[in-house]
This record gives C-alpha cells, sequence and structure tokens, in this order.
C-alpha cells in the first residue's frame, strides 16, 4: 500500500468539489486528487496514495542525497585505492616476500 | 523513472553497506516499521547483504494484517447483503476472516469491488442512488487523509447512500507497544517515510527521549533503506538517540498540514484493536460525531458480530516482531498465499507473504557428493 511512486503533474483541473490532477508515472498517466498540495504546479514531482496526491517531491534536496551517495561510493574507491597502494609499499618491503 | 532509478544505483548500494559494516562493532537489532519496506527488503536481498551484526525486525506496518478481525467479520456480513455494493482496496479481499473472506463473498453474489482510491467508491455512490456503497476505511496515517477527505465530500454533494467501516491505525502506539512490551529486543526503528510525508515527524521526539532508541524516517528504494540502516547504526555504535531524516526529499518536519487539518475534521482518536496483538490505547481513528451518519457499523448494525482466530496462526509474534515468518510451523505448510491462516500471509506487505514468495522458507539442504 505504502510502495507510492513518484509521479509528474501534467495538468490541474477542478472537478466534484476538489482539486484533481492527470499524473504521468513514466508513462502511464492516471487522474488524482492534488486538494492535499494546493501549492503544486504542472511539472512537479509528487507522491501519490490511493490516488491522493500526498507530498511534493523536492527536486532541491533528491539531488542533494543522491550527490551524497555518489561521494560515499567515490570516497570508498579512493579508500580502496589508497589501501591497495599500501599493501603494495608493504609487500614490497617484506624481506623476501 | 525519474526519482526512482536512481535510488536503486547497484554500486552505491554496495559503497553503502561497505560503510554499514565499517560501522558496526556489535550487533545491533533495528526495527522495519513499515510493511512496504518489509517487502523492499527482502525483495532486493538487503537483508541478505548486510552485516551480519545488523539484524533487521519485521514491525506491525501492515494495515491489512493488523486491521482487527472483528472488523473483517462486519465487512463481510455487509457486503453478503443484496443492497450493498462494497469497496475495498484489492489487498482486503482474500485476508481470512473467521469463516470466510470477501473473494468467497463475491462468489457467493456479494457485490465487492476492489477500488484503487476511496473516490472510486465516491463514483459508484454517485452512479448507483439506489444502492448502499460502503468502502473499507483501513489504513495507517498514509491512508487517512483520502478516506476522510472522501467521507468529508461524500457530505459535502449530500450522498445518502455512502458510508464507511472505519478501522484505522497510528504508528506512534505501535513503536510505545513494541518497546513495553515483554522480551522485546528492538533497539531502532526505521520510521515509515509515507507516514511521515502526512504527519511530520515531530511526535517521534517525544518517544526518542523516553526510550533512548534511534529513529530514522527512511524511504522506501534500496538506497533509501541503506542510507536509513547506515544512519540507525552509526547512532547506535556513538550511543546517541535522535530523530533523523533520511528521507528529506518527501518528508518535512511539520508534514503535509492541509491533510492533517482534514484528518482532525473527519476523524478522532479512539482506542483500536490490532489483530494478532490486542487493543493498544489511543492507536486509531474513527469518526467524529459530525459525520456519524456516515459510519456503516451504526448503518447497518454489526456490533453482535462473533469472531474466532485461527489457533495455529502466529502473525501476532510475527507482527510484534518476536519470530521471524518461517520460525511457525504452519509457515509455507498449511499456511501459504493460496490458504493464508492470518493476513500476515496474504497482503502486498506482510512479512509472510516476502518471505513466502521471495523464497525465504526455502530450506537449503547440502548435496551428499559421492
Amino acid at each position: 500500500m505504502c510502495l507510492a511512486v513518484p509521479g509528474r503533474i501534467k495538468a490541474i483541473y477542478a472537478d466534484q468539489g476538489t482539486t484533481m490532477g492527470r499524473v504521468d508515472f513514466g508513462g502511464v498517466v492516471k487522474e488524482i486528487c492534488l486538494a492535499f498540495l494546493p501549492d503544486i504546479k504542472v511539472g512537479d514531482y509528487t507522491i501519490v496514495h490511493v490516488g491522493f496526491a500526498i507530498s511534493k517531491l523536492d527536486e532541491v534536496s533528491a539531488q542533494r542525497t543522491l550527490k551524497v551517495f555518489a561521494d560515499l561510493g567515490l570516497l570508498d574507491e579512493e579508500l580502496e585505492q589508497l589501501r591497495s597502494s599500501d599493501s603494495e609499499l608493504n609487500h614490497g618491503a617484506e624481506p623476501g616476500g | 523513472m525519474k526519482y526512482l532509478d536512481e535510488f536503486r544505483n547497484g554500486d552505491q548500494a554496495k559503497a553503502l553497506v561497505a560503510r554499514i559494516a565499517g560501522l558496526a562493532t556489535r550487533p545491533w537489532a533495528i526495527m522495519e516499521v513499515c510493511g512496504g519496506q518489509t517487502h523492499s527488503l527482502i525483495r532486493n536481498a538487503i537483508d541478505q547483504i548486510l552485516p551480519p551484526e545488523v539484524e533487521m525486525i519485521h514491525g506491525p506496518g501492515c494495515p491489512v494484517c493488523v486491521t482487527p478481525l472483528n472488523m473483517i467479520d462486519k465487512a463481510l456480513e455487509i457486503a453478503a447483503r443484496p443492497d450493498v455494493i462494497f469497496c475495498s482496496f484489492g489487498d482486503m479481499l482474500r485476508v481470512p476472516g473467521s469463516r470466510a473472506d470477501l473473494l468467497r463473498v463475491k462468489a457467493a453474489g456479494g457485490d465487492v469491488r476492489v477500488v484503487y482510491s476511496p473516490l472510486d467508491a465516491l463514483k459508484l455512490a454517485r452512479e448507483n442512488p439506489g444502492r448502499e456503497v460502503v468502502f473499507l476505511a483501513i489504513g495507517f496515517e498514509t491512508t487517512a487523509p483520502a478516506n476522510a477527505m472522501a467521507i468529508k465530500l461524500a457530505k459535502q454533494q449530500g450522498l445518502k447512500n455512502f458510508s464507511a467501516l472505519v478501522s484505522h491505525v497510528l504508528v506512534p502506539p505501535a513503536i510505545e507497544a513494541i518497546m513495553n512490551s515483554s522480551g522485546n529486543r528492538v533497539q531502532a526503528f526505521l520510521a515509515a517515510g509515507h507516514v511521515c510525508s502526512v504527519m511530520g515527524f515531530r511526535q517521534y521526539h517525544p518517544l526518542v527521549q523516553r526510550y533512548k532508541i534511534p529513529i530514522v524516517v527512511t524511504g522506501f528504494e534500496p538506497l533509501d533503506l541503506l542510507d536509513g540502516i547506515r544512519r540507525t547504526v552509526q547512532q547506535l555504535e556513538k550511543g546517541e538517540a535522535i530523530v533523523e531524516n533520511a528521507y528529506s526529499r518527501v518528508v518535512t518536519e511539520d508534514g503535509n498540514t492541509v491533510a492533517q487539518a482534514v484528518i482532525e475534521e473527519v476523524f478522532q482518536v479512539t482506542d483500536r484493536g490490532w489483530r494478532g496483538i490486542g487493543v493498544i490505547p489511543s492507536s486509531g481513528w474513527s469518526l467524529r460525531d459530525a459525520y456519524c451518519d456516515f459510519d456503516a457499523e451504526k448503518r447497518f448494525d454489526v456490533a453482535h458480530v462473533e469472531t474466532e482466530e485461527p489457533p495455529q496462526c502466529r502473525a501476532g509474534e510475527v507482527l510484534k516482531g518476536a519470530i521471524k515468518p518461517h520460525e511457525c510451523q504452519a509457515f509455507g505448510k498449511t499456511c501459504t498465499p493460496r490458504t493464508p491462516l492470518g493476513a500476515t500471509m496474504v497482503s502486498g506487505e506482510g512479512a509472510c507473504a516476502a518471505y513466502y514468495n521471495y523464497g525465504r522458507y526455502v530450506q537449503i539442504t547440502e548435496v551428499a557428493h559421492t
């Protein structure tokens, strides 16, 4: 029930006394209630749950998190390189190695 | 898909696992509260790539699993009425009641319909003015705004033939119940990202202070889960206990205040029975008096319904994290997704279904070499 997928707002309109929108989930477009996100605009990404948009996806924050993950990977690579160069040095220093 | 695939990167997942392994110096037991997270952990084999020091305990955050048996039995009774169109999320249809499930009621002629959204049930009520349309309104804080809005709109639209069978549950009282239960092993929690997208995470600060447990708001994709676990292990190793937000692209401290206002207008806090766990004080929402005309329990007078849980089902212990699904004698034998004894084997978020569907029940026997 909670595995919400981010969708992109394509259109916003009023229907049956509430705000509705067309939201694109990677090519599948669904009609979604936008009443809980009064400031949402066309082009924004949103998390949808049982037909209601419950949160606007903060794209700046998403990029920041991805950068942290990417840097973690890079850091690990650098550490690995350091370790292997260390062990090469040690290896070379071993008598009769 | 944008903002989905990026959070499934295998190399970065490996880097995060290495980071967790580097942090963990002794055993830690962490509970992911949400059933959606349980399924993501098992489907992506995260439970198998974590260092042996980190044990994930699966929590009670499967709304279908914890909906009390007497509510299912009431649903079955209402759904069998010839004047009713009974609407439910698809997950609920195979959840066993005392004597049947909604699919069997449908097979016997009941008009049971699967809806994607509670607004679909409202549409059915508008299109079928001569029939009673009843919606089974279950779920945690994530689903509550949608269900509350449907009921609010039904009142606004003057729909006399719409009602809801309400059985909403709340995460923070469940965390308290787990921490207070005897034999509890949980040392930290991953808080459910989408519950927090609605409610924010302000309400977790008192829990962190009272129980000295780290709580990290976590998303659902593999990198989100690994980052939530990494931050949790970091706190545990340092002896810290604070609320952290590892899902900042979706969750803010205050949550969605517009959605909270609609919940507050339609629902009030109530004691709620949790299937397999028992009554937890102030752990659910029911309809406020102003909306009691939309209460299906009152409209159809189902208070007399008697219930009976199968004695061999240990779903309650699974939901509290006391046992893992495969430790139940019935698991994979008398209890499978086709013949479930309890709701945890049915739901897309149930821990037993996750273990069964992703092969965690398979016993690997050594092949003798001759």
